[in-house]
């Protein structure tokens, strides 16, 4: 969990940031499934100019098979399933990335403040890691969710478009999912920073007067970017999925919109003795999957490269 | 003496759990009486409200609750209405017990040797096949996996009943859906584990002085190398041991993972703050057990 | 490997061994295995509301009517017989001989009057109290204004006979009786043990059988009640009710053959429907219950009743019960189904776009142009029930009729229920069960001064009619008002857009199980439910 140093001896001929990328480029699985990656996050980005049918328009055609009308089939409303498919991942990943994103900010700031000034705040910082971690998440999130939802939207629409107001279970589960996720953040950061704060170099800078801000988002956050992005890369798959589980609780995304979980949850019902629409599983379950295996293996090749030990 | 110190500063933590949890219950909107037919005056919705104290003022309920935490006492259910939240965690918790006991055997039974092998053969198509696998366990929901191996082994084979429980054939299928996910998650961080521990310059010397891989991997590696395993399965077993939602309610097993969540989205105050309770004891005892293991098996952690 | 597995195989059994002795062992086998649906919150008859728990408690509880299997109409059960005066407000009650609790003691027409008086009581916090407001002064009593129990229209003649006394004529009265708020309950059980006295081993009951154990989550047993009056009827010696509410695990546990009947209509997987209704084992009828919207009419934009006819003329019924519910529901213009008992149709608001348009444009958004965004709000489910796809077309249809865009908010169900009765929505997912086979179970919602009202809207002349009609003792005359009151309600003012009238289902193989029948009240008591060997 050490990350490359930043500020290191000059003699090698390579930064490590050049050599972080030519480690992970060896990594044969990590680039193939950086590629991928790539390939899907284009797809959803341009997928909908790929296809004719809207996710959100209903027609006659319910539960068709795929057809080269319908790539992927259509669903109970007769909407095109390749279309919804393809809405879902782009609100999965979003999910995905701004949850991960939040749980970042805090988790960062938090964890390095905590590191940083040490002493009494340090302690009573991570007290209330502990306590949040000691609760059942799901309780949390529920709870989160539920209280924060009409706030949320009268506060949105006193300040925007009443179209913003309808995104607010969106922005709800970015900061939910990114409220529970950043407490393995905030405690790695810290760890990282209370070992370089006794390193010399920051001891330099503190006798040369540098402002303590300074010192910690100039000199020391930098250092602590490895691991962070590590982290980062594992924690969206971990909040992609914990998504699914809402929606599977009819807390997720709200509808008519789709996620690749409330899909899934939508699919799961068709696993039944009785007739199988297995297109509204397969594909949904099958898209996550693929994702997340991406995201998983390309994390690991991160970490490969940016830890130098693991080599 | 370091332990008991641990003990006792568990005691305020627990407080400030409970006293979060009993705050953010309650202001969340919707309350325990809320119902699809209305109350026939608010004569009745006082009536119940006063019989579960809620028409105090919020410190006060507070205080009440902690009088009968103090005697162990979680309170009144306020959904099943003749049931205390002790009673349904007594009768609740068995079936839980045993899954979590038996799905954290597994996890770890599948997990070790899996992480072990990919990191030994690592690069190599062990390596990617028990990696895929492992991956697989984590990334596809419980309510996916959950219904396949039903309808699998269930309805087709017809080797395991569907749901309930009651024998050791009931638990097979419920332990595999909950067991993988955790499993894949051993699974890689045993790998980690070893691939750290592989890098060490110990190793090295040991491979230099011509000793067998297979004394290597099991006498040197081994030991460290399970060590990112036991401090998750603190936390891994305090999550198994409350249950799961989805595995409970797609199996109809009588355990305390449907509370959880139904308590939360019932707003069952006194469920609720009870399930954290007990979650938050389970999760630091077990945590105080795991530091245990730790300093037992890595000799340069000392508490003191 | 081998001797590795072989020991954890021995410790998963003896863990086992050790769980089920700890447990008492393992149990006798059921005659009738039953999924019920939700677990019941409470199994006091005179607290509970919901369908799972009136079933269970049916079991349990008797009062001096029982709904007949068959027909689902009132037949005697504690009482033999019984005398209606001529104006239909005086009812006495003859209370059979040989009754008895299932412990032995006698049950005598006091009982019935210390049982109904409880609910009355504030403290007891029934669910249901207002369904004994019919009796005089009951109302009064539970206000409070009236202290003195004796001025309340129930009282025991002698130990046989009770006479009761209406308020108004009431047409259904002896179906109320049947009801589990009528029944009666061991009041010196209850006077003993409060709250709890559920609970207590044994369970002085006074149906047709015993509470044998419950346990949460788990399964509700119940056992023959050998004093019970008709026990010589009683089919079964044993029935679990089982609590599940995945439509899928209930599924697999009937075709899997470890549940015989499963009974909640909310055990349907929505998606087969098709299939299922197929399968003889399958059984599908009208059910006195209506899904509807709500629209909130304190709030623009639907204080406009022209915009909530609008919204309500957009509706295409027949797509939801054809494409989406696909249950045998039907397409419903009014409010009260149309199989309901002394019901004379009214005139609702048929599908008509065109009108739709035109009454929105009048309203001052043509085209939907200029309409404020508004939200339907739905409970979230985690089942694969309906309420989402219903909505998931409503919102459609209203984007493709009216070119309005609503937004949908599914909430969970308290959280949901809280919003309803706060009056916190624009448009709602709605549904009311019929407590009896009476167009008033469904009009009496409406009134200005309901709790069940939840939409705001309140109007004298409603009003007028409804309590005209209650108080009208002529069965046709009464249906005649009625019909004129729910036609005023949907047409004029139009609270609420109708959707669909209820199916209710059941799946149970006939050739293995007999004695239960379809009724629109859904009720099937357990008593004559008999398994074939």
């Amino acid at each position: 969990m050490n990350s490359a140093p930043a500020i290191d001896d000059d003699s090698s001929s390579l930064s490590p940031g050049r050599l972080a990328c030519f480690r992970f480029c060896k990594n044969r699985l990590a680039l193939v499934s950086g590629l991928v990656l790539l390939a899907l996050v284009l797809l959803v980005l341009i997928g909908p100019a790929l296809t004719k049918y809207d996710p959100n328009i209903l027609s006659d055609q319910q539960f068709a098979a795929p057809s080269s009308a319908h790539l992927l089939g259509t669903d109970d409303h007769g909407r095109d399933l390749f279309a919804r498919v393809l809405h879902g991942a782009r609100i999965s990943l979003l999910v995905g990335i701004v949850g991960a994103g939040v749980s970042l900010l805090i988790g960062v700031l938090w964890g390095a403040i905590a590191g940083y000034v040490g002493g009494r705040l340090d302690n009573a910082m991570m007290r209330f890691v502990d306590v949040l971690y000691s609760l059942p998440s799901i309780v949390f999130v529920i709870v989160l969710i539920t209280s924060l939802e009409s706030i949320f939207k009268n506060w949105l629409a006193a300040i925007g478009s009443p179209s913003l107001a309808s995104a607010s279970r969106l922005l709800l589960l970015f900061v939910g999912l990114g409220a529970v996720s950043w407490l393995t953040m905030a405690r790695i950061v810290r760890g990282q920073v209370l070992s370089l704060r006794k390193k010399a170099f920051v001891e330099a800078e503190r006798a040369l007067g540098i402002s303590n801000t300074r010192i910690l988002f100039r000199h020391i956050l930098p250092n602590v970017t490895g691991v962070v992005i590590v982290y980062l890369a594992l924690t969206i798959p971990s909040i992609i999925l914990y998504e699914s589980f809402l929606s599977y609780l009819g807390l997720g995304i709200q509808p008519p919109q789709a996620s690749l979980g409330s899909l899934i949850a939508a699919g799961a019902a068709q696993i039944n003795p009785i007739r199988i629409y297995w297109w509204m599983i397969v594909f949904p379950a099958g898209f996550l999957g693929l994702t997340l295996l991406a995201l998983n293996f390309f994390g690991d090749g991160l970490r490969d490269a940016l830890d130098p030990k693991s080599e | 003496m370091y332990y008991v110190k641990r003990v006792i500063a568990l005691v305020p933590l627990l407080l400030v759990i409970s006293l979060i949890a009993f705050v953010l219950v309650r202001v969340a909107p919707g309350g325990p009486f809320d119902r699809e037919r209305a109350p026939a005056s608010p004569e009745v919705e006082r009536a119940l409200k006063a019989r579960y104290h809620l028409d105090q003022p919020i410190w006060k309920q507070y205080l009440i609750y902690l009088g009968n935490l103090a005697r162990a006492d979680l309170g009144p259910s306020m959904k099943y209405r003749h049931h205390s939240v002790n009673d349904i965690v007594k009768q609740a918790l068995p079936a839980t017990l045993m899954l979590g006991a038996l799905s954290f055997g597994f996890a770890l039974g599948f997990g070790i040797p899996l992480g072990f092998i990919t990191a030994a053969r690592k690069g190599h198509w062990e390596d990617y096949g028990g990696s895929l696998v492992a991956l697989l366990g984590i990334c596809i929901p419980a309510f996916v996996i959950g219904p396949v191996l039903v309808m699998i082994f269930a309805i087709k084979l017809k080797w395991f009943p569907v749901g309930l429980w009651g024998s050791p054939m009931h638990a097979v299928l419920p332990t595999l859906a909950l067991g993988l996910f955790y499993g894949g998650r051993v699974a890689r961080l045993m790998r980690e584990g070893m691939l750290g521990v592989l890098s060490e310059p110990y190793i090295t010397t040991a491979r230099a002085k011509g000793l067998a891989e297979r004394t290597v991997l099991f006498k040197h590696a081994f030991r460290p190398a399970i060590l990112p395993v036991v401090s998750y399965a603190g936390p891994m077993l305090a999550d198994l041991l409350t249950g799961s939602f989805v595995i409970e309610n797609l199996f109809q097993i009588p355990g305390i993972g449907v509370f959880m969540v139904n308590s939360s989205l019932n707003k069952d105050y006194t469920m609720i703050v009870g399930l954290v309770i007990l979650y938050a004891v389970l999760l630091l005892v077990l945590n105080l057990v795991v530091d245990f293991l730790y300093s037992r098996l890595d000799p340069q952690v000392k508490y003191e | 490997m081998r001797p590795r597995l072989k020991s954890l195989l021995i410790a998963w059994l003896a863990g086992w061994a050790l769980l089920t002795t700890g447990c008492g062992g393992r149990e006798q086998p059921a005659d009738i295995v039953i999924i019920n649906g939700a677990e019941p919150e409470s199994l006091d008859p005179q607290i509970i509301s919901g369908q799972p728990e009136l079933r269970v408690v049916s079991a349990l509880f008797e009062g001096l009517t029982r709904f007949n299997a068959k027909t689902g109409d009132p037949e005697p059960a504690l009482a033999s017989h019984w005398e209606i005066s001529t104006n239909g407000l005086v009812y006495t009650f003859h209370v059979r001989t040989n009754i008895a609790w299932s412990t032995g003691e006698p049950i005598v027409a006091s009982d019935f009057v210390r049982s109904w008086l409880r609910v009355l009581k504030p403290e007891t916090a029934s669910d249901y109290v207002g369904i004994l407001f019919y009796l005089k002064n009951a109302e009064k009593f539970f206000n409070g204004e009236i202290k003195d129990p004796d001025a309340v229209g129930v009282h025991a003649i002698d130990d046989r006979t009770l006479r009761v006394e209406l308020n108004s004529p009431t047409a259904f009265f002896l179906s109320l009786c049947a009801f589990p708020t009528y029944v009666v309950v061991p009041m010196d059980v209850i006077d003993a043990r409060g709250d709890n006295w559920i609970r207590t081993k044994p369970l002085k009951t006074s149906g047709a059988y015993t509470l044998d154990f419950w346990r949460i989550n788990d399964r509700i047993r119940i056992r023959r009640n050998p004093r019970y009056w008709d026990n010589a009827n009683t089919q079964n010696n044993i029935v679990d009710l089982l609590p599940i509410t995945s439509a899928t695990t209930a599924l697999n546990l009937y075709l899997d053959g470890q549940a015989d009947i499963v009974w909640d209509k909310n055990l349907v997987p929505v998606h087969l429907m098709d299939v299922l209704r197929k399968r003889p084992d399958f059984h599908t009828f009208d059910y006195l219950g209506a899904y509807f919207v709500r629209f909130n009419v304190t709030k623009k934009p639907f204080d406009d009743p022209r915009v909530r006819k609008a919204f309500a003329l957009a509706i295409d019924r027949n797509r939801i019960v054809e494409r989406i519910t696909r249950g045998g529901e039907k397409p419903a213009e009014t409010l009260v189904p149309l199989s309901t008992a002394n019901y004379l149709p009214a005139e609702g608001l048929k599908t008509n776009p065109e009108e739709a348009r035109r009454l929105l444009a009048d309203a001052g958004y043509p085209g939907g142009k200029g309409f404020p965004a508004v939200e339907y709000l739905l409970n979230a489910g985690t089942s694969a029930n309906a309420d989402e796809k219903v909505a998931v077309e409503l919102q459609a249809m209203w984007r493709d009729v009216l070119g309005v865009e609503v937004g949908l908010k599914p909430m969970e169900w308290k959280t949901y229920l809280a919003a309803l009765t706060a009056l916190d929505y624009d448009l709602a997912r709605s549904s009311w069960i019929a407590d009896y086979n009476d167009p008033n179970t469904f009009l009496d919602m409406f009134l200005s001064n309901n709790g069940n009202n939840r939409t705001g809207w309140k109007d004298p002349h409603y009003d007028e009619l409804v309590h005209q009609a209650n108080a009208t003792v002529d069965l046709h005359k009464r249906a005649e008002i009625f019909r004129e009151a729910e036609t005023y309600l949907l047409r004029y003012a139009a609270p609420i857009g109708t959707i669909y009238s209820y199916a209710g289902f059941n799946y149970y193989d006939p050739k293995k199980i007999t004695g239960i029948y379809d009724n629109p009240i859904d009720q099937h008591p357990i008593n004559t439910i008999k398994k074939l060997k």
